[in-house]
């Protein structure tokens, strides 16, 4: 069975893919900052089935302790097969407008933070020659729009980070695949109306799932947000500036 | 937001609280104004409506899970389903389940949820080992059938009203296959179908299907369907969405002519008595969930689900009764299903009693309210009971009637300081504190 990193792990999106994963008897290693919740997401994952639990609480804002994390999960389960890097914050757009200290907080941790962490698993599997690994970006990162810009921007760094990564490791049997949510019913976007785009955890998980079996590189979910997305990337500036998005 | 139960109504504004952890629930609690637990909203009425309403459907994990004993500990929002899912593969299956799996853990103890075993092995709270409940001062305390078993009672039936469930131990049976086999019989009248249930008392799952548009001699026409675990087969749990009732059906959909037509198909499909199949359990334990808003059939103004029990020295006679003023009606139900029930326990406002219990749906018009008011006095004349998990109509003086342990529960309520932080519509009217 599969052996799986799951970094930021309490994340309502990884912790969906984690219960896919125990449920298919894979091995885990989870990463997080948040013990308590940890402890709990790992409990139900050993009862949901997953064969061997890791866990490392840490904070991934600081990037010395990344490479001793992979070579912990690596020695832990014996190999890394799937890496899924899922950590992030949805930080205050105004305040971060306000406070540039607030939106680099946010770009460390959305997007420095998580090209460390690409860097060093794209040289782990590139030397061994295979794996997955899967990052999540969003749909965010398509285009700036005023209301999450600052987010945005550490997301469509992610997304172009990702897809050089992807070019890079072209024929060294490493699938990099970037995973572009739309809305999604999560802890995060709890203070949201939700409409019909809106999909839950679980759904998106499985999405997940079904683009790394596929070997996909770059995939919506769920897909029906290529569609739109090809609309707001394509809209002349001349429109786009004028509406509120 | 909006919010209602089951039968969509009644229809309630509500504030939804999302506690992330067990402090913010208990912070929540601090604040002024009763709420109420909810967790799928399965309950048909207003059990789980309240201004204020605690979320409690995201507390989804399992938390330990001990194969020797079978003892499966889980937070309170775990859906039925979910275990199903884990642990049919795995040789287990619930103890007891209702006819739906999209109930939580926590919803099912609230309502002492019962299922087609009920003669054989109680109800869910019998496999019930712990429960943390967090009280109405904040204060988490591990209940179970041993250690504070007044309030463990209470709890279970206790429709949320002595605190809230954040967690729960309860024993899986062990299955050989994730089969039932299925035998079904056609009984001519309700005589014949309450005499079919005693007469196969032994059999591990019974429940029948009653007609309840046949009239005279007809009266109480069913079908009787038997289950047992089958010894071996495949242990599968089926995965996948059910289909869709994606808006409400025109309000004339469900009338007496298309049920009749309904129900002499239903009836007529099965032409031997008496046959054996080899059946999924998702099929026989829930053949409504194969459609996703089944309850979206009723059209817009929703449905009255009227289940009660009487006792079983009464059964007959009430039952008749019963059947033949709604017949005369001529408001018949899509569903009507009847059970028999083994002895009731000790929880004050736990449903099943030692006796037969018949549901019915009816769509939510005035003419509905009247009929049901009219059935209520001759459920209570007969020493029977409504079933508060289905209720959204009940008068105060039926409760009390039926119910007559209420002033137990309210005292115990009182002293574990549930009154004045625990209260749903449904407690309101029918006048808990």
């Amino acid at each position: 069975m599969k052996k799986v990193l799951v970094i930021g792990a309490t994340s309502a999106m990884a912790e969906a893919c984690s219960r896919l994963w125990a449920a298919q008897g894979c091995s885990l290693f989870l990463v997080a900052r948040d013990a308590a919740r940890l402890d709990a997401i790992a409990a139900d994952l050993k009862v949901r089935g997953a064969a061997q639990l890791g866990v490392s609480v840490l904070d991934l804002n600081d990037l010395a302790l990344h490479a001793g994390l992979v070579e912990s999960a690596a020695s832990a389960m014996g190999d890394i097969d799937i890496a899924l890097i899922a950590h992030g914050t949805l930080g205050d757009q105004q305040a971060g407008e306000r406070d540039f200290t607030v939106a680099l907080q946010e770009l460390n941790t959305n997007a420095i933070s998580v090209m460390s962490l690409l860097t060093l698993l794209a040289n782990r599997m590139q030397a061994q020659r295979r794996g997955s690994l899967v990052s999540i970006s969003s749909v965010a990162g398509d285009r700036g729009r005023a209301s999450n810009y600052i987010y945005g921007t550490a997301k469509g760094a992610v997304t172009l980070f990702t897809q050089g990564l992807r070019q890079r490791l072209h024929g060294d049997g490493v699938q990099v695949l970037t995973i572009k949510p739309g809305f999604v019913d999560t802890p995060m976007t709890r203070a949201f109306k939700k409409g019909p785009l809106w999909a839950t955890p679980d759904q998106v998980a499985r999405g997940i799932l079904k683009a790394i079996d596929a070997r996909r590189s770059e995939v919506y979910v769920p897909g029906f947000w290529a569609l739109i997305m090809w609309v707001i990337r394509h809209l002349p500036n001349a429109v786009f500036d004028r509406v509120k998005l | 937001m909006e919010l209602h139960g089951w039968g969509r109504h009644p229809r309630v504004q509500a504030q939804v609280v999302n506690p992330a952890s067990r402090e913010q629930a208990a912070r929540s609690l601090a604040e002024p104004g009763a709420l109420i637990a909810r967790g799928l909203g399965r309950s048909y009425g207003d059990s789980s409506l309240a201004p204020r309403v605690l979320a409690m459907r995201p507390w989804d994990r399992f938390r330990a899970f001990d194969e020797a004993s079978g003892v499966l500990e889980c937070d309170a929002g775990v859906s039925l389903k979910e275990i199903l899912d884990t642990f049919v593969p795995r040789g287990w299956f619930l103890p007891v389940t209702p006819g739906t799996r999209y109930v939580t853990v926590g919803g099912a103890i609230a309502a002492d949820v019962h299922g087609k075993n009920h003669h054989v092995d109680g109800s869910f709270s019998r496999h019930v080992e712990r429960i943390d409940l967090l009280l109405g001062n904040g204060q988490l305390l591990s209940i179970g059938p041993t250690t504070h078993p007044e309030l463990f009672e209470a709890t279970c039936g206790g429709m949320g009203l002595t605190g809230v469930v954040l967690a729960a131990g309860l024993r899986l049976q062990r299955i050989a296959s994730s089969d039932i086999l299925q035998t079904t019989h056609k009984l001519p009248n309700l005589e014949a179908a309450l005499e079919a249930f005693e007469h196969h008392a032994g059999a591990r799952y019974s429940v029948a299907w009653i007609d309840c548009l046949a009239r005279g001699r007809h009266l109480g026409r069913s079908l009787l369907s038997l289950g047992e675990h089958a010894a071996d087969g495949p242990l599968r749990a089926a995965t996948g969405a059910p289909l869709p009732v994606p808006f409400d059906s025109p309000a004339a959909l469900l009338n007496p002519f298309t049920m009749r037509a309904f129900n002499a198909l239903y009836h007529g499909r099965v032409r031997r008595s008496g046959d054996t199949r080899r059946v999924p359990f998702e099929p026989f334990f829930y053949p409504l969930d194969a459609l996703g808003h089944w309850n979206r059939l009723y059209g817009k103004p929703g449905f009255l689900q009227y289940q009660f029990v009487l006792p079983k020295a009464s059964g007959a006679a009430g039952m008749r009764e019963i059947l033949e003023r709604i017949a005369a009606s001529g408001r018949g139900s899509f569903l009507a299903v009847l059970k028999a029930f083994g002895p009731g326990n000790r929880s004050p406002l736990s449903f099943p009693l030692e006796g037969f219990t018949l549901a019915l749906d009816f769509k939510a018009e005035p003419a509905a309210f009247t009929l049901l008011d009219q059935l209520d006095p001759i459920v209570l004349a007969h020493g029977g009971r409504l079933y508060l998990a289905k209720d959204a109509r009940m008068s105060q003086a039926t409760f009390r009637h039926s119910y007559p342990r209420w002033a137990e529960f309210e005292a115990l309520r009182q002293r574990y300081h549930a009154v004045g932080h625990f209260a749903s519509a449904q407690s309101r009217r029918l006048g808990l504190q």
